[in-house]
């Protein structure tokens, strides 16, 4: 196929089916078989795009507008952002399936899906543009839509929520579009590739540092950092289940796709003095949301610290700095992003079978589904780091990153935080599976429907945990790209 | 003259991040409105002067004479749209905040603890 089609389908498709989606909407049934239709030709063509930015041929680029490219604004089939654009899709597939049992015709009637298709197709533009403004614009689009889906019932917490989620996007985007202006002013371009050409040869100046801890704060707000990361599991607590998971798995891995292309990417050597501020932020997240996870009883909080927390894991990867840590970044995120977002299926799951959200009221889930509590068991071991499965290479791989760099104290504050999360989990399942029913609770079913998106991950999860080659391949070749960007 | 921009870029910004702490949502609201025109202003000082020339140039000709970066021009614009439709989005929801709680203050909206009850469980056909 060509190239341009290519590169333009994982974002126009959706984006155009949200278009149609919204004017849909009045009628549920109708809505919910179409949107299926347009996540899964997303799949379909974000799978093809990957599989042609992995072959030899040279850099897929469509810039649009006739310009040449390095001055219009494009899309590139670049490593990272193209298996992430894969991920995306898996999860967006997932999501959709296991949404027939939890979304119903009223939050279809109110745009979900037509809101849900705008925040993939985003999130799509935002991994694949070459320019850095334009990556500022996606990340405006996605919280709209993000804020859309979060207020999809109008209640009150959900109020709450979405004006936390507002201000705390809106502030670090503002901190992002400021870096943007001041490096535009530095060096003259915006395209990415340009940039760091610029950058890499040129000293550092008071502008460009102004710019890059600007860009590193704002992207760091987004992804969920600490101290940045007070917003996020409030914010996600309100959003609908479905909602929450994708959010898990698409949002903060966005914020933190885009500080690694900015610091490892356009910044390069540039930002090594960097390094070490981004090392005490991935230290301070992952201890302090692991411990975080040990005081909550909500489930949904619960998860929500562990998203953040696994953050911290990716920036202990960028924060290395070597090409060996890169690539073990972008192993985490992609496990990582499975992962989130099955958990969060998982324990709607668990809330639609036991009737609660809290870990005191939960439980039996292992005598009433067995099945169930297999599919929720990959994801929760691979979160723990337990081999074979996916979160054991990611762990492994960071750990072995950091002591490669002379960055022992990093990797210690890794193991403990790894230990912190087996806890974590451990108390999830006993509470939530393992512990015998509440007598004064009903016993429900978990829906096949449910069943079926989780199952999708966790096979997902499995293959990357029996088979690690080939994604720890495609992340050694998207290390390589980052760094090589510009020269 | 950019020094004097640059000034009042800053104090702008100031202004609309002392706001945006308050516990009102609609200050919130407003500071936000301002937060972005002082990003706006700032993004013209930063690369709006003359003296850079544009990516374009006249048939034949090698240069085109002085002229102002059209891409800040762009870039601004694009903004301007995103900072307005991000305040309307914003606007709907302190309005739908106001109309639950009939306050403006944020920590009323925090109140609400989301207790299972609160939270709707909606079952599918």
């Amino acid at each position: 196929m060509n190239d341009a089609l290519l590169l333009l389908a994982p974002v126009g498709l959706p984006l155009g089916g949200a278009a149609l989606a919204m004017l849909l909407r009045g009628r549920p049934a109708i809505v919910e078989r179409f949107a299926g239709l347009i996540v899964a030709l997303t799949a379909l063509a974000a799978f093809a795009l990957l599989s042609r930015a992995l072959d030899p041929r040279p850099l897929a680029v469509a810039v649009f507008g006739g310009w040449p490219q390095g001055i219009g604004v494009g899309f590139a089939a670049r490593l990272p952002g193209a298996v992430l654009v894969a991920v995306v899709a898996l999860i967006a597939v997932a999501a959709s399936i296991f949404a027939r049992a939890d979304i119903g015709p009223r939050r279809r009637r109110a745009g979900y899906d037509a809101l849900m298709l705008a925040l993939v197709g985003s999130v799509n533009g935002a991994l694949l543009t070459t320019d850095l403004f334009n990556l500022y614009v996606w990340f405006e689009l996605a919280l709209v839509a993000a804020l859309g889906l979060i207020l999809i019932d109008r209640r009150r917490h959900q109020v709450g929520g979405a004006t936390r989620y507002a201000v705390f996007g809106m502030v670090g985007a503002t901190a992002i579009l400021v870096g943007i202006g001041l490096l535009y002013g530095a060096t003259g371009t915006l395209d990415l590739a340009s940039l760091a050409a610029i950058l890499k040869t040129r000293p550092a100046s008071v502008a460009t540092a102004v710019a890059a801890a600007l860009l590193l704060s704002g992207f760091a707000l987004k992804s969920g950092l600490a101290p940045f990361h007070v917003w996020l599991p409030a914010s996600y607590a309100a959003a609908p289940l479905t909602v929450a998971a994708v959010f898990a798995a698409l949002m903060t891995k966005m914020g933190f796709f885009a500080l690694m292309l900015v610091v490892a990417g356009v910044f390069g050597r540039g930002a090594a003095q960097l390094s070490p501020v981004i090392a005490i932020l991935a230290a301070a997240t992952m201890l302090l949301c692991a411990l975080a996870t040990l005081a909550q009883t909500d489930m949904r909080r619960l998860i929500g610290y562990h998203v953040v927390a696994q953050v911290g894991y990716m920036a202990a990867g960028l924060a290395v700095g070597s090409a060996m840590g890169l690539a073990a970044a972008i192993f985490y995120m992609v496990h990582s992003m499975i992962v989130q977002a099955n958990l969060f299926l998982g324990i709607g799951a668990i809330r639609r079978a036991t009737g609660s959200w809290d870990l005191k009221r939960t439980g039996g889930m292992v005598r009433s589904d067995p099945v169930f509590v297999f599919l929720l068991a990959i994801p929760m071991l691979s979160l723990a780091g337990i081999p074979p499965l996916s979160g054991f290479w990611a762990k492994l791989f960071v750990l072995r990153a950091s002591v490669a760099a002379d960055m022992g104290w990093l990797a210690l504050v890794s193991l403990i935080a790894a230990m912190l999360t087996i806890v974590s989990v451990a108390s999830l399942w006993a509470e939530a599976c393992w512990k015998a029913r509440p007598a004064d609770r009903p016993a429900r079913g978990v829906p096949g429907a449910m069943k079926a998106g989780m199952a999708v991950l966790s096979a997902a999860t499995l293959g990357i945990g029996l088979f690690p080659q080939p994604l720890w391949v495609i992340a050694q070749a998207s290390a390589r790209t980052l760094v090589g960007m510009g020269l | 003259m950019t020094l004097l921009h640059a000034v009042t870029a800053a104090i702008v910004i100031a202004c609309a991040l002392h706001m945006i702490l308050s516990r009102n949502l609609v200050r919130i609201l407003l500071g936000l409105a301002l937060l972005a025109t002082g990003t706006n202003l700032l993004l013209f000082v930063a690369g709006g002067k003359g003296g850079r020339q544009p990516p374009l140039i006249r048939e034949g000709a090698k240069v085109l004479g002085p002229s102002a970066d059209p891409t800040v021009q762009a870039l601004v614009l694009t903004a301007i749209v995103i900072g307005f439709a991000l305040t309307v989005v914003l606007a709907t929801i302190v309005l739908r905040g106001w109309r639950a709680t009939r306050s403006l203050d944020a920590r009323d909206l925090d109140l609400v603890e989301q207790s299972d009850d609160a939270h709707a469980i909606e079952l599918a056909p």
